[in-house]
Parts: structure tokens; C-alpha cells; sequence
């Protein structure tokens, strides 16, 4: 497996510093406080996160507190492209009129999968399509987790939460996850980038590569929740790294219009040994696993992933 | 130097807006708001108006733009309408909350069903605790001076808060009128472009907003603001005299009209504030005792400056463009009500919905409350204490 190092050769590259600090309230093994550690050390100082409401904004604020050391705004759920829109556009319009120093900095909004993909799709759409210079990254940990793990339309298919419920005639979401990544590069943007906190390299390089780029760029990072997908604390980066591993969540990134996979996969496992370590999935039966390989293998080798091994 | 110019009342909203020197718009079309925005589009195109123009998709996102843009220090700018004000609404507190210097203008628009292009005061009645600064204005002169008015009161770092102009949709919006406009020289004199407030977002200095709030900061929180937009008259009240001085037209909370030795008083706001100063204009040709007052400042509410002007008035007839439904009346009946429970000598107070979904309120409409309220005066019983006009029944 090849990493992307564009900017940090090695983990130890990445700056000491750091922006997303301790003392937040976060779970033990969250997948989200993981990746946005490593995310704002490849970001760096110079910018303004707007953090839609979610897990995280709920984690790393609870007033007079804040785990931020760079300039930070949450306003609301469903904004998270608009607000950000507003504060690109005063930036430009304070530089450009001299009111501002000149120097570049990084408008970044960090959401959840219910901001992005949901509630907020409408407002990150139109900031897409508007083609603001910002870098917007969705924290999927595939459902309403700060609420207490309800359905998204990210939830991938099966998963049960407390509003896909499993009983005598459910099996838990009937739906197949909603393709964000897809539909944000289907706008035109620049740069749209997978990630996952198991392969923080990756991640970073992705980061730093997304900021730098004018105009909008979209990382997608898929981040295990601990108590929403029902797995031990000590297992989630072994989760994360499964789900690639199995072809379930690819790491790639589309630079104007080229896909290129990132991480390769030259053996993929079968999807059951990502499965089988979350209890979301614990009532599938084996036809519904079958049912979620056969999509899996559908789409890896439309994507040029290698072929599957059984285990 | 000013120069009297024919202007669409809209087009007075944007003219302002520029001579404002904007840095950041949100537009989003709505009728009847819409030549507001149009015309700001025109200036930017122009090279007339240096701002980023941002073309959001919804009204949500015009305030939420408004709100990340202000945020940084940039003075906004964006219109409503009715339904856009309704969908707005959430961003609105935060905008207030946040402590957002933003400048709106809503064409007064009712709310749908039936879907209703047309004017009444529902939409921001809707939206009344939201604790923004909020102007209600009749014609094109207002809307000019009370736009500029607003930046200087808006971002004075006493008040920081966000202000709505109001003026009623088609009515008063789509009409031509003459306009003393200020020229860019006087306009910089009295407003200088926003300072960049030390807590804007910036990486320089980092700062956390809108963080979550336990119950044991709320309400602290929240009696803050409400201080805060009290609080705002003070100011509100010099930058008039300052406007004033160096302009000569002087603006007060109400406008009073006849009001010397009136009995009857009939108060409203917005546009049809003519309409109803001909009725007074009638009714003392008849040697009836009416008077208008006009309510220009509706939030903070001057229940002061209403009590003084009301001090000999024996019926008081307040006129709301808007209804709540189910409630003890319209909003405006009902706040000026409440606001004089605790006075001992107090009017006689009545209401009036009328002008729904953009109905004319008419000459004859007024004299009809002015008859009601003589019946009221004469201690004559009159079927409730608030009626619709115009209504078939």
C-alpha cells in the first residue's frame, strides 16, 4: 500500500503543534477527534473553521471552554456552506479594499455526515457551485450520533440505529448509503478527496493538498463512532482501517476530474471481517452480507481495486 | 451636495446600500424585495460599488452568509420578503445573538396559504423577538435615511446588533417618488467604513463563537441581549441628532400628526401612514378631535415616547397589518395593550386588522375607525375589542 505524500513524507513531518487540543469531551477512541488532530496540524494556523452542529462543535465548546486555538464559529446545522460563503467572501472583499493584511487564509468548515449530506446539502451545493475558495471536510460517522445514533442518509445499508430500528420485519436501514463524495465532485469543483484516520498520512497530505487549491475542494472522512456503531473504544482505528481493507470505503482523491486511488487494496477482504466487529450489523443475516459484497465488489472493480480473498 | 432625484422606493434601499459602501451582499430574488437586489447588482457591475455580490440559493443562506461575513468585519448588506424572512427566521436570533451588525430591508410581504406576493406586516410580526433593531418606514425618504441611519447604529460597538428596515411590499416598494439623495462626500462624513472589531474572526487572534451553552449561562445570556437592544434607543437617539445636525431632517420613534388636542388616536405603521393622514385631514375638517401617530421604531419599543404622546388621548386605535391567530388580538394591538396595563390614567385601546395580503387600506377605512372610537369615546359598547376591517362576512 502506497500513501499519498505530497507535503509530509512521514507522520513525524507533521507539525508539533497543536490546534485541536486536549480536554475535549470527545469518547475514548472517536474516530472524528482523531481526524481532526491530524486535520488541523496539516492545516495549520492560518485559517477559520465554521463547525456546523454536531458531535464535534458539542465535544470542543461547551462554553466557557473551547478545545480551539484557531478562530472558530458555529451558527447553526444546516449553514455550514453559506456561512462560509459569507466569511470567504468578507475576507476577499477586506483584503481587496485594504482593510485586511494581505495574506492568504484558509476557510474551512468541518461537519458531520447529517450537515452535509442532509440538512445541510443545500447550502453546501450552492457554496460549490458559487466555487468559493474554501475547503469543506464531512465527518461521516454515518449517522445522527450527537442526537443519539439516528439514520442519516449516510448510513450505510443494514446498519441499525434507534430510527432504522431492527425488529421481526426490519432488518435496519433499508437504503444503500448516499454517495456524497460522487455527487460533490458531480459539481465541477476542483478537488474531492476521500480519507479515513487509519491511514493519517493519507489524511494529511489530502488536507494540506485540499486548502492549498483555489477554489473548493471536499474531503470526505470516515470516522468510526464508538457507541453508535457499537464497537470497543480499542478497535476503532482497526474498524476504520477494515473498511478500507474490505473495498467498503476507498481512499481516493479526484484532482480536476482524474480519479486516482490513493490507497491500494491488491487483496480485499471480505467485507464480513468489517462487519463482524460492529454491532450495528450484528442481526445480518448471511444473505444480507452477501447482498452487501456482491455491491462492494460491483463497485471496487469499477474503481480498479484488487480482487477479493476469502479469510 | 444632496440633489433631489425621482427614485423607485426599492432602488432608495440599494441606493443607500451603495452610498453604505457595502462590502459583502447576499441576494437571493423574492417579490416584492427584488429590484432591491437587482439594483445592487447593476452598481457592482458597474465598478459603482466595490463588494463581493454573493448569489446564495436561498434565503437561509442570504443570513447565514450575512452572518460568517460579519463575523470577519465586513458590513452586509441583504433583502427580504415574506416567505424568504420566514425561512430566514432561525438565522435570524443568531444573527442578533451573535451580536451581527447586519443591515436588512424587508419588503413587507404576507405569509402563505394562499400564496400572497403581496403586502401586509405578517412576515416580520412572525419574527418579532428575534431581537433585532427594527424600523418600520413609508416612503422612499425614510428607507434612504434610516438604511444609513442603521449601519452607524448597527456597528456602534454600544449597540451591535443587526437592524431591519421595513416598508410594506408593492405599496410603498414599486412606487416612484422624490428623494433628497446624499452624495458619496456627505454620506463618508457621516458614516465611515466598519472597523474590524478586535473579538472578527481572524487567525491572528484566534476566538471561539457560538460555542454550546449550558442552562447555566443562558439566561444570563440571554437578559444580555435583551439589555443590549434596550439599551440601543441611547444611541439610536444620537445618531438621529447627528443625521439631523448635518443633514437637516431630523427623526423621531413616532411621528405625530395632528395630534395637539386630539381625543382619538390612530396608530400604525409603514405606508399607509398617508392614507390615514388625509383621514385625519377629513375628520378635522369635521371638527373631530383625531391625530395619527406614526410608530417609526419598533424594536426596542418606545412605550415612553407612546405614553407621552398619548397623554390627553382618550381612545387609542391601533391598526395591525398582520394577525395572531387565535391570539387576543393583532401584535401590535396587543403589545401597545400590554405596555399600558401599569398606567393608571391609560386610553381606551382598540384594534384594527386590516390591509391583509396586500387589501388597500383606504381613506374611508380610517374614518370607519374613527367612527368606531367615537362610539368607544361616547362610552358606547362596540361588539370586541378588536375587529377586522373589510372583511365579507
Amino acid at each position: 500500500m502506497v500513501e499519498t505524500s505530497f507535503y509530509f513524507k512521514g507522520i513525524k513531518e507533521l507539525p508539533r503543534e497543536e490546534l485541536f487540543v486536549q480536554g475535549h469531551r470527545a469518547c475514548s477512541g472517536c474516530g472524528e477527534a482523531i481526524s481532526v488532530r491530524i486535520l488541523m496540524k496539516a492545516i495549520g494556523p492560518n485559517c477559520i473553521v465554521i463547525n456546523p452542529t454536531g458531535c464535534l462543535e458539542v465535544v470542543s465548546s461547551p462554553y466557557p471552554y473551547t478545545s480551539w486555538a484557531v478562530p472558530w464559529y458555529h451558527v447553526a446545522f444546516e449553514n455550514g456552506g453559506a456561512v462560509a460563503s459569507g466569511v470567504e467572501a468578507a475576507l476577499k472583499a477586506l483584503i481587496r479594499k485594504g482593510r485586511l493584511e494581505n495574506k492568504k487564509i484558509h476557510v474551512v468548515v468541518i461537519a458531520g455526515d447529517g450537515g452535509t449530506a442532509d440538512i445541510g446539502f443545500q447550502s453546501l451545493s450552492g457554496a460549490l457551485e458559487r466555487g468559493h475558495d474554501l475547503l469543506y471536510v464531512c465527518l461521516d460517522n454515518e449517522a445522527y450520533m450527537n442526537t443519539g445514533i439516528q439514520r442519516s442518509s449516510s448510513t450505510p445499508y443494514g446498519a441499525w440505529t434507534t430510527t432504522s430500528a431492527v425488529g421481526k420485519v426490519s432488518f435496519g436501514k433499508p437504503q444503500w448509503k448516499k454517495n456524497m463524495p460522487a455527487i460533490v465532485a458531480s459539481h465541477g469543483i476542483p478537488y474531492v478527496a476521500t480519507a479515513n484516520p487509519a491511514y493519517p498520512l493519507d489524511l494529511a497530505n489530502k488536507a494540506k493538498k485540499a486548502v492549498e487549491i483555489e477554489g473548493s475542494a471536499y474531503l470526505h472522512i470516515l470516522t468510526p463512532c464508538v457507541p453508535g456503531w457499537r464497537i470497543q473504544s480499542n478497535l476503532s482505528m482497526k474498524v476504520a482501517r477494515l473498511a478500507v481493507q474490505t473495498g467498503i470505503f476507498p481512499l481516493y482523491e479526484i484532482e480536476d476530474g482524474e480519479f486516482r486511488l490513493t490507497v491500494e487494496v491488491a487483496e480485499r477482504k471480505h467485507v464480513r471481517e468489517y462487519l463482524k466487529l460492529q454491532s450495528r450489523f450484528a442481526h445480518l443475516t448471511e444473505e444480507e452480507i452477501e447482498k452487501i459484497q456482491k455491491r462492494v465488489d460491483k463497485e471496487s472493480e469499477e474503481i480498479g481495486l484488487g480482487p477479493r480473498v476469502e479469510s | 451636495m444632496a440633489k433631489r432625484i425621482a427614485i423607485e422606493c426599492a432602488h432608495a434601499a440599494s441606493l443607500a446600500a451603495k452610498l453604505a459602501n457595502v462590502d459583502v451582499i447576499a441576494a437571493y430574488p423574492i417579490t416584492p424585495q427584488t429590484h432591491i437586489v437587482e439594483k445592487l447588482s447593476e452598481y457592482v457591475a458597474n465598478g459603482e460599488l466595490d463588494a463581493e455580490y454573493i448569489n446564495v440559493e436561498s434565503e437561509h443562506s442570504a443570513m447565514s452568509a450575512c452572518i460568517g461575513a460579519s463575523a470577519v468585519g465586513a458590513r452586509c448588506f441583504t433583502a427580504t420578503a415574506g416567505q424568504g424572512l420566514a425561512l430566514m427566521h432561525e438565522m435570524l436570533f443568531i444573527a442578533a445573538g451573535n451580536r451581527l451588525p447586519i443591515v436588512m430591508t424587508v419588503a413587507n410581504r404576507c405569509l402563505s396559504p394562499n400564496l400572497s406576493i403581496w403586502g401586509d406586516q405578517s412576515d416580520i410580526m412572525a419574527s418579532r423577538d428575534c431581537g433585532w433593531i427594527m424600523f418600520f418606514a413609508e416612503n422612499a425618504q425614510e428607507i434612504f435615511d434610516l438604511v444609513l441611519q442603521a449601519f452607524k447604529i448597527a456597528e456602534d460597538e454600544r449597540v451591535l446588533l443587526p437592524v431591519a428596515i421595513n416598508f410594506d411590499g408593492f405599496y410603498v416598494t414599486h412606487v416612484i417618488e422624490s428623494l433628497e439623495a446624499l452624495d458619496q462626500e456627505e454620506v463618508n462624513k457621516f458614516l465611515p467604513p466598519r472597523k474590524i472589531p478586535p473579538h472578527a474572526l481572524h487567525p491572528d487572534h484566534p476566538t471561539t463563537w457560538g460555542p454550546i451553552g449550558l442552562p447555566d449561562i443562558q439566561t444570563e445570556l440571554k437578559k444580555q441581549h435583551d439589555e443590549a437592544l434596550r439599551n440601543s434607543k441611547n444611541v439610536i437617539k444620537e445618531v438621529w441628532k447627528e443625521f439631523g445636525d448635518l443633514f437637516g431632517r431630523y427623526y423621531e420613534a413616532l411621528e405625530l400628526y395632528r395630534m395637539e388636542d386630539a381625543e382619538i388616536a390612530i396608530l400604525l405603521m409603514g405606508g399607509s401612514c398617508g392614507t390615514a393622514r388625509v383621514a385625519v385631514d377629513k375628520l378635522r375638517e369635521k371638527n373631530e378631535k383625531v391625530g395619527l401617530i406614526k410608530l417609526r421604531l419598533f424594536r426596542p419599543f418606545p412605550s415612553e415616547e407612546l405614553f407621552e404622546a398619548t397623554k390627553n388621548v382618550k381612545v387609542l386605535a391601533v391598526i395591525d397589518k398582520s394577525i395572531s391567530i387565535g391570539g387576543v388580538g393583532g401584535p401590535l394591538f396587543t403589545e401597545v395593550r400590554a405596555a399600558f396595563y401599569d398606567l393608571e390614567v391609560r386610553p381606551k385601546i382598540i384594534g384594527f386588522i386590516a390591509g391583509l395580503g396586500g387589501r388597500d387600506v383606504k381613506v374611508e377605512d380610517f374614518v370607519n375607525v374613527a367612527e368606531k372610537s367615537k362610539k368607544v369615546l361616547a362610552g358606547e359598547k362596540i361588539e370586541k375589542d378588536f375587529m377586522f376591517l373589510q372583511v365579507r362576512e
